[in-house]
This record gives C-alpha cells, structure tokens and sequence, in this order.
C-alpha cells in the first residue's frame, strides 16, 4: 500500500511538471505581446523594448520559465532596481493591476473555495440521498420525482438557475439580501448569508448527474450475485444496502466527484458572474477580458493543480477503499 | 418416492415474471420432494428454469414483478407464506446456498474470514470474537483452505476459482443447514477441479446429514453422488426419476436425447455424439401443447394429443414422465437404444 501511494504521488508530482511547462508554453506562444501588455495603450515602442529586456521577455522561452519556476521557489523582482519584488511563491507580476499574481490568488481562493466546499458537500447530499431514495423506491413516486429532478436539473443552464434565484428570493420576497461577499474571519453570518444562494444553485445543476450515477449505479450492484448471495445468508435487507450496495455503488462516484470538487477550486466561472463573487473564476474572466497573462498563466496553472492533486488523492483513497486497486 | 416425511415438499409451484412482452412463467407448476440427507439432481439446459425454481425457495427474487404461487413446505412450514422476518432467519441457517461463479458471488470489498464470520453471526449474534474465529478457521479447515489461519485476512480475488468455491462452500455450511442448494456450482471452475468440488460437498453432505440439491446441465456431473433426479424443459417435470432408472431406462424423449449425447460421449461404444435439435422455447405465451414438441424425435409419430395438450407427469415404467407415449412405446425405445 505504502509503494502504491509513494508510486501515485511521484506521478503526480511529474504530472505538476509537464503541466506547468505545458501551460507556460501555450501561454507564451499566444500573439500578444506580453512586453507590449506591460504598459498603455500609447506606448513608445522605446519603453515597450526597455521593458522586454528588463522583464526577460527577450530570452529562449526555456530560459524564461526557468525563472518563472525558480519565481515560485524563491521569489522574483520583476523590472530592475526600482522593480517589484514578489516573495515566493511569486506566479507572477500584472501590470494592469500593478500586484503580484500570487497576491491576486490567495485573494481570490478563499471566496472560490467557500463556494466550493459548500456547493459541494450540499450536491453529494441531494445527489446521493435523491439518487439512493429513486433506486430503493424504483418505478414509483419517488422515483420519478427524483428523476424527474435531475432531468431539469440537467436541463437547466447555472446562470438561469441563478438569476431565478436571485428573482425569487431577492427581489421577489426579500427573503435574502442581494449576494455581497464578505469574508468567513470578518463576518460569518454575512458570509453564509451571501453564500446561500450560490451553493444551491450549484449543487442544483450539478447533483442532477450525481442523482442518475447513484441510482444506475445502485440498481446495477443490487443485480450482483453478491448481493444475492448476501442475502442467501440470512442478512437483513437495510444491512445489505449499506454494507454491500452502498459501498460498491458509491466507489465510482467517488472518483468523479474529487474531479468535479477539484474542477470547482479552478473557480466558478458562470456563478460566481452571477453572484458577483471575487473568486477565481471573476479573475480569469478579468484576466481575459484585459489579456492579463500573468493572471491567466496563474489561475490555470492552480485549476491544473487542484486536478492533480485530487487525482491522486481518489486514486489512493480508492486504494483504501476497493482491495483489488491495492494489489497492482 | 420417499416413505419419511420429506425436508423439503415442493407442491405446484409456480414463478413468473412480468415483463413488456408478457408473462414469463419461468416455473410452471413443479412439484418433489428432498429427504433428510438425500442429494436430488436437477438436470435442464438454461432458460429451463432451474436456478428460477431454487431463488424461489430461499426467495431470492425480491422485485416486485415476480409471481411465486404454490406451497413450498420445509419441515411441513410453507416458506411462502412466511414473513419477511421469519424468512430471514431461514436463509443460511435452515437452507444455504452455493453459487455457480464464486468469484461474482463473493463480495470483493470485504476479508474472506470476514464474509464466513458475518455468515454465521446473522444467526448467532453476540458470539466472542475468539469463538467466531476458531469456527471460521475449522469451516476453512474442512473445505480444504491452506494456511487458513493466514488466508482469512485475504480477499475473494486473492485466491483460485477452485479455492474461492471451496470459501463459499464453507460459508454456506458454517450453520450446518439442513438443506444445501448447489447452483451449477462447477460450472465455472477447471474441469480438473470440478470432481474434487462435487466430492467435497458429498462428504460435508454426509458428515452435517444434509440434504442437498445440485442443479446441474451436466448429467455427467449427477451419476455419482445423487439419488434422484429431476428433468427440467420449459419450466416444468419432463421426468422425475431415481438416478439409476434415469440413466437405463430413461422414459422422456427429453431425458433419452440428453443421455446419448452424453453416452456416445464418454462410453466407447460406436455411436456418435447426438445432438437434440432446435432450442428451447420462449416462455412467455406457451401453447397447451407439448413444450417439446418441436424437438421430439417421436413427433412424426401418431400422437395428436402432443399437439393439443400438455401431458401430464405420470408413472411409466421406473419413473415418472411428462410425455404422451405410451408406456410400450417407450419401452421399445428403450430396449432399442439404451438396453446394455
């Protein structure tokens, strides 16, 4: 078990590195010059090759992202003597903000991980439960009702979800106030308030999936011969579902829910729009909107690593929960 | 058949499915009997609804589209009209089962020493755990387990198809049951392993005086240990036999075409291999007629009756047969084909 986790992580690890070089490349192929993005619209050509040389735009591409890498080992001054410094881990300076990337992140993260974390722990909720619940109840009401769910669900596009929110609870009754974030350590309650409406409006769009795998899947292990013969040996009908369909049924959906959670932490693009959160995905946004791409570079690089790390960890936390894994 | 109060009495049973295309009546009105100790055979290709007939005995089949109707007595108490509950505390202590492919019928998340424990604590709760441990480690012993005392922490896909059978066979006896339901329990292990299978389960047989049911498509496989058999087609009896009777003077078209296939088999007499033609039928919408009608050999013969009426099982020489012939036909038959 021990020589498979070292042997997972190590590949993550490589996996890191492909992927950072990967993305720095594609980044640095793009046709905009990220010397000319340094400084305005009217720039002198003058100050726009000033600072290529100073920011090492003007090096061999392998060159420059050694010193990115080296910039998040160690820190980097970006521009000569008067320049920026950026302590490690540095990703990066934008000048169209004039702040260090990393600072942007560690900004941003947070408001992104809330949404996160909360969307996510409710969409496991009702996407297991309803799912559970259609596969017991097969064929009758309560199947269709869950089904019924997560067709719409599916159907239903997140901004549509969420703008509806917004009608519904905000304007409408008045049940919320209007989603304005506010920090977990400056005001909890505030904090949960603002969050209520972007949670559920995730979780809806996304348990729907999560109801189909858990019944398909439920259905599909009750027909095992396990199963059968589980119940051959005189167990109770509630301790085989637990105990032999659950736990087979669920295995899968672990897998594909890390992916998903980790998918998440590279921010919610369309929700966080909608609930005008300052998370990850509202920076990659601006980022765009302004080719910002020390930005851009970042917040894919950090979605990239949140992948790979939740990659790995279903794969070993699938190595503790199916023994056939363990032994290859 | 046989003179004591049977184990287990079998009466008119019956098992459907509903399904889009109709009613599938998988089990159509089957009746037998299984003594103390005994071993019956029964003998039918797939789709002829044995291993559907012994779900309904333990009462596997727990969707809601399926019809059991009939009596299934054990003891003289009716399994069918028995709550959920009660029922419960039947499966895998009164009757155990074993399963045709070890390796799906074993769960893979869990320890092999853990599934025989939990087998027999269903039925023993709050037994110490030391207690729980010897007895699995004297089940594993019996069935031939190596190195049990080390193999209990391993799981199911740790081990060979044979040794995987033997667990299951282990954990189907570990409450000694008094009747033993073999699902085509060889049918998916090495023919080198399989005799050394029917062996063991005869022996645990004996030594726990079980009785036992060995469903089977491989008349080969019964000759040695049973005593009576059954014939299976489309859901019903085409003949109810002792296992000797059966093979020398075998009454059912059905039961002589599954014997010379298997008799110019392995006998080095000069016969070929025959085969019985056509396929079973579908079950759903059978006509009252013959079921095996369209494969007989005798078709050809003057019997309207096969036609227009489904026969019924009745005494013809040694056994009983579902088959209109009559009994001097099926003599000559057999004088022709099977006397020695």
């Amino acid at each position: 078990m021990l020589i498979f986790i070292a042997r997972r992580l190590l590949f993550a690890l490589a996996l890191l590195f492909a992927v950072s070089a990967f993305t720095y490349v594609i980044f640095a192929a793009l046709p905009s010059d990220p010397a000319a993005l340094t400084c305005g619209k009217n720039c002198r050509p003058e100050v726009i090759a000033m600072n290529r040389v100073r920011l090492g735009y003007d090096k061999p591409i392998v060159v420059q992202y050694g010193q990115y890498l080296k910039g998040i080992v160690k820190g980097r001054t970006y521009g000569a003597s008067e320049g920026v410094h950026c302590p490690a881990p540095s990703l990066g300076y934008s000048f169209r903000k004039h702040q260090c990337v990393t600072d942007l992140i560690t900004r941003s993260l947070p408001v992104t991980a809330s949404v996160a974390l909360g969307a996510f722990v409710l969409w496991m909720l009702i996407g297991i439960g309803l799912g559970t619940m259609a596969a017991l109840k097969r064929g009758r009401w309560p199947d269709r009702l869950a089904t019924g769910f997560s067709v719409v669900g599916i159907s239903l596009p997140t901004f549509f979800v969420g703008l509806l929110a917004i009608m519904v609870f905000v304007i409408w009754t008045g049940l919320l106030p209007f989603p304005r974030y506010e920090g977990i350590t400056s005001n909890p309650a505030k904090w949960f308030m603002s969050l209520i409406l972007p949670w559920f409006t995730l979780a809806i769009v996304s348990a729907s999936s999560y109801v189909r795998l858990t019944r398909n899947g439920i259905l599909e292990v009750m027909n095992e011969e396990f199963v059968r013969l589980g119940l051959a040996k005189g167990l109770r009908r509630r301790t085989l579902i637990v105990k032999y369909v659950m736990r087979a049924a669920l295995l899968p959906i672990v897998t594909i829910a890390g992916l998903d959670f980790a998918a998440l932490l590279g921010g919610a693009v369309i929700t966080e729009s909608v609930f005008n959160l300052p998370g990850m995905g509202k920076l990659s946004i601006m980022a765009v909107n302004d080719s910002d791409l020390p930005i851009l570079v970042a917040t894919t690089l950090v979605a990239a690593v949140f992948i790979v790390i939740a990659n790995a960890f279903v794969d070993i936390l699938y190595g503790f929960l199916d023994p056939r894994v363990r032994s290859y | 058949m046989t003179n004591a109060t049977p184990l287990l009495s079998v009466r008119d049973l019956h098992v459907s499915f509903k399904t889009n295309d109709g009613i599938v009546k998988a089990v159509d009105g089957v009746s037998f009997d299984v003594a103390n100790g005994q071993t019956m055979g029964i003998v039918g290709e797939s789709g002829s609804g044995k291993s559907v007939m012994v779900s309904a005995i333990m009462r596997l089949n727990f969707g809601t589209d399926v019809i059991v109707s009939g009596q299934i007595l054990l003891n003289g108490i009716d399994l069918l009209a028995l709550p959920e509950s009660e029922m419960r505390q039947v499966r895998g202590r009164d009757i155990a089962m074993i399963f045709q492919d070890p390796l799906s019928a074993l769960n893979p998340f869990y320890t092999v020493g853990y599934q025989i424990a939990e087998a027999y604590l269903v039925h023993h709760p709050k037994t110490p755990k030391a207690q729980v441990e010897a007895i699995v480690l004297n089940a594993l012993d019996k069935v031939g387990i190596p190195d049990a005392r080390k193999r209990i922490k391993s799981y199911p896909h740790e081990f060979s198809g044979g040794m995987r059978q033997r667990i299951v066979i282990a954990m189907a006896l570990i409450n000694k049951p008094k009747l033993l339901i073999a699902d085509e329990p060889t049918t998916a292990l090495d023919v080198t392993v399989q005799a050394q299978i029917l062996e063991l389960i005869d022996s645990l047989r004996e030594e726990n005086n079980s009785a036992v049911m060995l469903i089977t498509h491989d008349l080969g496989v019964v000759a040695e240990t049973i005593q009576q058999v059954m014939v299976m087609y489309a859901g019903r009896t085409a003949e109810y036999a002792a296992v000797q009777d059966l093979f020398d003077t075998p009454s059912h078209p059905y039961t002589q075409g599954l014997l010379r296939a298997v008799r110019s088999f392995d006998q080095s007499t000069r016969g070929s291999l025959v085969s019985i033609s056509g396929t079973p039928p579908s079950l759903i919408n059978l006509p009252e007629a013959c079921a095996f009608r369209p494969r007989c050999s005798h078709e050809k013969g003057p019997l309207s009756a096969c036609a227009t009426q489904r026969p019924e099982l009745r005494t013809i020489g040694a056994s009983q047969s579902a088959c209109h012939l009559s009994a001097d036909e099926v003599s000559r038959v057999q004088r022709e084909a099977f006397s020695k």
